[in-house]
């Protein structure tokens, strides 16, 4: 922490970033997501296992562009995500200072390339808790799935924490606030809610970097997040790909190569 | 005044009995997969024990999160209105905090200020609530700055203090005293005990009226823009508020009939206030957050001479990245007119 | 016994249908119900909630003079999904309104006054009610001057009225349009509306001003009425927040603590400066 602190300080003490993106303390044992826009303010980031939330959210906002360069202390999912970002070119090489934080080590990269480098050097894999949770409602029945989640979603208020905490979900104008035609009800009943997690899943197939920041976000406990990484590890297990791993973008569900599964057509 | 009571642990059972004979449904905080969360009880067995505070608010009751307000059938050249009756179950609120209960005075300003409307109105009329003063609170909580409190009876028709051996039950109101004759013989005379020293100590965090005195000051002030940095805009806080009454209008129809739905809605989110033309009055997300702090602070006090807040804290808990409302306050009252 | 429900709309026979411009039309609507036609009432400046059914519901003013009974008349730009629906209505459809709803243009406090009508584009509607309940109410007035531009010739909405308006001796009537959408034959004025106004040279003396219109013409035109002498208190125009229940309490039409649902849509200059902008 010492390290990336005492860098942050120094690039906006010298000007070249305009605030840096990191962890604070919050309400209780809590850590916020934290601006810290002058050199005095850096002492006020922490950075420890309760350091959750995926920051790359932040860097695809105007109101955060505006500030200017930012620095984003960022851990290995927020990597993942900017990488995810810069492939899909909603952000440029140097237009952030990724301080890079695994572990003890910090690396300063400012690159899709040299976050593509630095990130194959680790193994993505998902937490036991929700291997297991995925292990679980694959031993499912399609009956039993469909009654699970129909039970779970029933909770969902369409507060949109699950859609607007995720990195990957930047569109100006998201499918849900579209009226013309209306393709999803804007009621959290019944069908208003399984057609938006429906949408939501599929917009993020081969997209979602696996940080669960959605289900995380979800303030009535729905694990959203297990719809996306189930899409996810299905486009790994069929394309062989990730998202969040590449500086060039190969979105499997975009792309048509000739030696493509075709196990999905029955 | 109130008149007090007591009330034993063993007489819940009873009393439930009675509402449930009485044709009431109860609902109450039940414990659900780690979450606590209102739900139709029978017994008081099944009420949450230990519980803080539920994650929604208990606004469902009267305020649901989709309600259908009319429907129609069309056929060429002629629409069949029909008006909606609201479904109205007589239902006995248990356990809600002091807070929430205060809360439904705040709906029930915005809802019959002016125009009235019935659908809330039906379900207010047929709701009666015992309140559950807190003998807990969190580091969200802050009641005691809007003038409420962990053992502040307005709200309740009943109001029950946790004591020795069972409550103390203060019977408010003519809908409290209603349950009461259900089973009088449970409300054994009791004397004032000293609420104070059993219930949570909530530390008083800011001058609130001062701070509504300065706010139409500050309008202006970078203190929106900055604390709203970190906010996502999403409508967690909005939808979990037991006061937050924002609400959108939907159709959903087919080419022979339709329905008009009322959805919650949330002044965080960029389309609440967006115009077709793609102008939009509140731009950026500080704008849309310094609404949410003016309406509570501001606009209600000036509208309504109540708040827009009861300071349960349930927004700080739901807040995917803790914006917390009582710190956001201190530091707006702190902010230099 | 149950209360009314505040969100139930009359039903309305659409009885004419006028293009006023590409994607603007006016509808003249008679109510389905006898008893409701005899009883609906409102004042001008009003609006109400018009529903397309099956779309929903947008907000417009209502467009016709309240000195005209049985029946009111709106007029509207198809932009979105409601106004599209409406825009393919015919004559005999049934629609939804719900209102009145809002404050009034204050013609009792204008008696005796000079009324100086500014409108640009589609913002004539809200003023076209005024401008016929003034004129139906003549002798209240002094003069009675309307100044009315539009991007281009075939934009001007109202064409029939503005026709009638100009060959009325007890009005002044000027119409404009911006440089480059004049036609060959084009007996207006050539230009934006705040130097139109400027040109005209309004004695303010005793004078009320009604601007209506795209917000960036409103802040032009201000400046020009303010150096013309006119005081904000003698200023009025409309706002057209997003509104969903027209009845104070969908919570988004809010201009800081005005909601222009219940408080407006009519304003003096002089009370949206003490109002944020949030419009
Ligand atoms: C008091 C008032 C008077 C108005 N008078 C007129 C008029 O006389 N003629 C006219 O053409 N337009 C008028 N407008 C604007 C008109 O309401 C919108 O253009 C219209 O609601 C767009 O609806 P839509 O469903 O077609 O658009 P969509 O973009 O599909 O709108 C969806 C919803 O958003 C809301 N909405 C979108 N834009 C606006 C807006 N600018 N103002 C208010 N609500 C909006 C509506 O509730 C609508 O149901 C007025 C607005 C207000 C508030
Ligand atoms: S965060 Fe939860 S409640 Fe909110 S929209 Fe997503 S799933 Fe629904
Ligand atoms: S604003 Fe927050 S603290 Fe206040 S009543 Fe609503 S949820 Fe509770
Ligand atoms: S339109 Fe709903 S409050 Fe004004």
């Amino acid at each position: 922490m010492e390290a990336v602190n005492q860098r942050a300080k120094e690039l906006l003490e010298k000007g070249e970033i305009k605030a840096v993106l990191g962890y604070a303390k919050g309400t209780g044992h809590v850590r916020r997501p934290h601006f810290a826009r002058k050199a005095g303010q850096v002492d006020q980031l922490v950075l420890d296992a309760a350091c959750l939330q995926n920051l790359a959210v932040y860097v695809t906002k105007h109101e955060v562009k505006k500030l200017g360069k930012v620095a984003v202390i960022a851990l290995p999912a927020t990597q993942r995500a900017i990488l995810q970002l810069m492939a899909e070119r909603q952000l440029r090489d140097g237009e952030l200072v990724i301080l890079a934080v695994d572990g003890e080590a910090v690396k300063e990269l400012d690159s899709a390339a040299a976050l593509e480098e630095h990130l194959a050097l680790k193994a993505q894999g998902l937490d036991a808790k929700d291997k297991a949770l995925l292990a679980e409602l694959d031993a499912m029945s399609r009956e039993q799935r469909w009654v699970y989640w129909q039970n779970e979603l029933s909770r969902c208020m369409k507060c949109y924490a699950c859609r607007n905490s995720c990195p990957m979900c930047y569109c100006g104008t998201c499918t849900m606030d579209c009226n013309r035609p209306q393709w999803v009800p804007v009621a959290s009943h019944g069908i208003g809610n399984l057609e938006y997690h429906a949408v939501r899943t599929m917009h993020l197939a081969g997209r979602c970097v696996e940080c669960g920041e959605c289900g995380r976000a979800c303030p009535v406990g729905i694990p959203v997040h297990l719809l996306t990484f189930a899409a996810e590890e299905s486009i790994h297990e069929q394309f062989g790909q990730r998202a969040g791993a590449k500086a060039k973008l190969d979105y499997a569900l975009s792309t048509f190569k000739t030696d493509d599964k075709e196990s999905f057509i029955r | 005044m109130a008149n007090t009571y007591n009330l034993s642990h063993e007489s819940l059972n009873s009393l439930f009995g009675a509402l449930r004979k009485d044709g009431r449904r109860i609902m109450a905080p039940v414990e659900a997969g780690g979450r606590t969360e209102l739900a139709e009880v029978e017994t008081p067995a099944q009420v949450a024990s230990d519980y803080l505070q539920t994650i929604l608010s208990a606004k469902e009751v009267a305020f649901p999160k989709v309600e259908r307000l009319l429907s129609y059938t069309i056929a060429p050249g002629q629409v069949d209105l029909k008006d909606t009756e609201p479904k109205a179950v007589p239902t006995v609120l248990f356990g809600v905090r002091p807070c929430e209960a205060k809360a439904f005075g705040a709906l029930d300003a915005v809802f019959n200020w002016d125009y009235r409307d019935k659908f809330f109105n039906a379900r207010i009329e047929q709701l009666a609530v015992i309140g559950l003063s807190c003998t807990k609170a969190d580091e969200a909580c802050f009641c005691t700055s809007v003038g409420g409190g962990p053992a502040d009876a307005t709200g309740s028709d009943i109001l029950l203090t946790p004591k020795e051996g069972g409550y103390l039950a203060e019977v408010c109101t003519e809908k409290g005293a209603a349950i009461l004759n259900l089973a009088p013989d449970l409300f054994k005379p009791g004397n004032g005990v000293d609420k104070a020293a059993i219930t949570a100590k909530v530390e008083q965090a800011f001058d609130q009226p001062a701070l509504t005195t300065k706010l139409p000051g500050i309008f202006e002030s970078e203190v929106w823009t900055d604390q709203a940095l970190r906010c996502i805009g999403c409508g967690a806080c909005a939808f979990v508020c037991p006061t937050c009454v924002c609400f959108d209008i939907q159709e959903e129809a087919d080419p022979k009939k339709g329905e008009r739905l009322r959805c919650w809605d949330s002044c965080g989110f960029h389309l609440f206030t967006l115009h077709a033309s793609g102008h939009n009055p509140r731009e950026v997300q500080g704008a849309r957050w310094r609404q949410r702090v003016y309406h509570k602070f501001s606009y209600y006090p000036e509208r309504y001479d109540m708040l827009g807040c009861v300071g349960c804290g349930k927004c700080t808990r739901a807040c995917p990245v803790d914006m917390n409302l009582k710190e956001h306050l201190i530091e707006a009252a702190g902010v230099k007119a | 016994m149950s209360e009314k429900n505040i969100y139930l709309p009359y039903l309305m026979r659409i009885a004419e249908i006028t293009e006023e411009s590409p994607a603007v039309k006016t509808f003249r609507l008679e109510f389905v119900d006898e008893i409701a036609a005899q009883s609906f009432d409102f004042k001008t400046g009003q609006f109400g909630l018009y529903s397309a059914f099956g779309e929903g519901e947008s907000t417009f003013c209502i467009a016709s003079s309240p000195t005209r009974k049985g029946y009111i008349e709106c007029t509207f730009r198809e932009v979105g999904r409601v106004t599209a629906a409406l825009a393919d209505k015919e004559v005999g459809d049934i629609v939804g309104f719900r209102g009145p709803y809002g404050n009034v243009f204050p013609l009792e406090d204008w008696k005796g006054k000079n009324l100086v009508f500014i409108a640009g584009g589609i913002a004539l509607p809200p003023l076209r009610s005024v401008i016929w309940n003034c004129l139906d109410l003549r002798d209240w007035f002094q003069d009675i001057t309307v100044v009315y531009g539009a991007r281009s010739v075939k934009d001007l909405v109202y064409k029939r009225e503005l026709k009638e308006w100009s060959e009325r001796p007890d009005m002044k009537l000027v119409t404009t349009v911006d440089p480059g959408g004049e036609t060959p034959d084009w007996q207006g004025k050539i230009g934006f509306i705040p130097p139109v106004v400027e040109q005209l040279g309004l004695a303010a003396e005793n004078t009320v001003a009604i601007v209506c219109g795209p917000p960036i013409m409103i802040k032009l035109t201000l400046p020009v009425l303010e150096k013309l002498g006119f005081p904000p208190e003698r200023i009025f125009t409309t706002l057209e927040n997003r509104m969903k229940c027209g009845v104070g309490k969908c919570g988004r039409c809010n201009t800081g603590s005005s909601y222009v649902c219940k408080d407006g849509p009519v304003y003096t200059l002089a009370e949206l400066n003490e109002l944020p902008a949030e419009y």
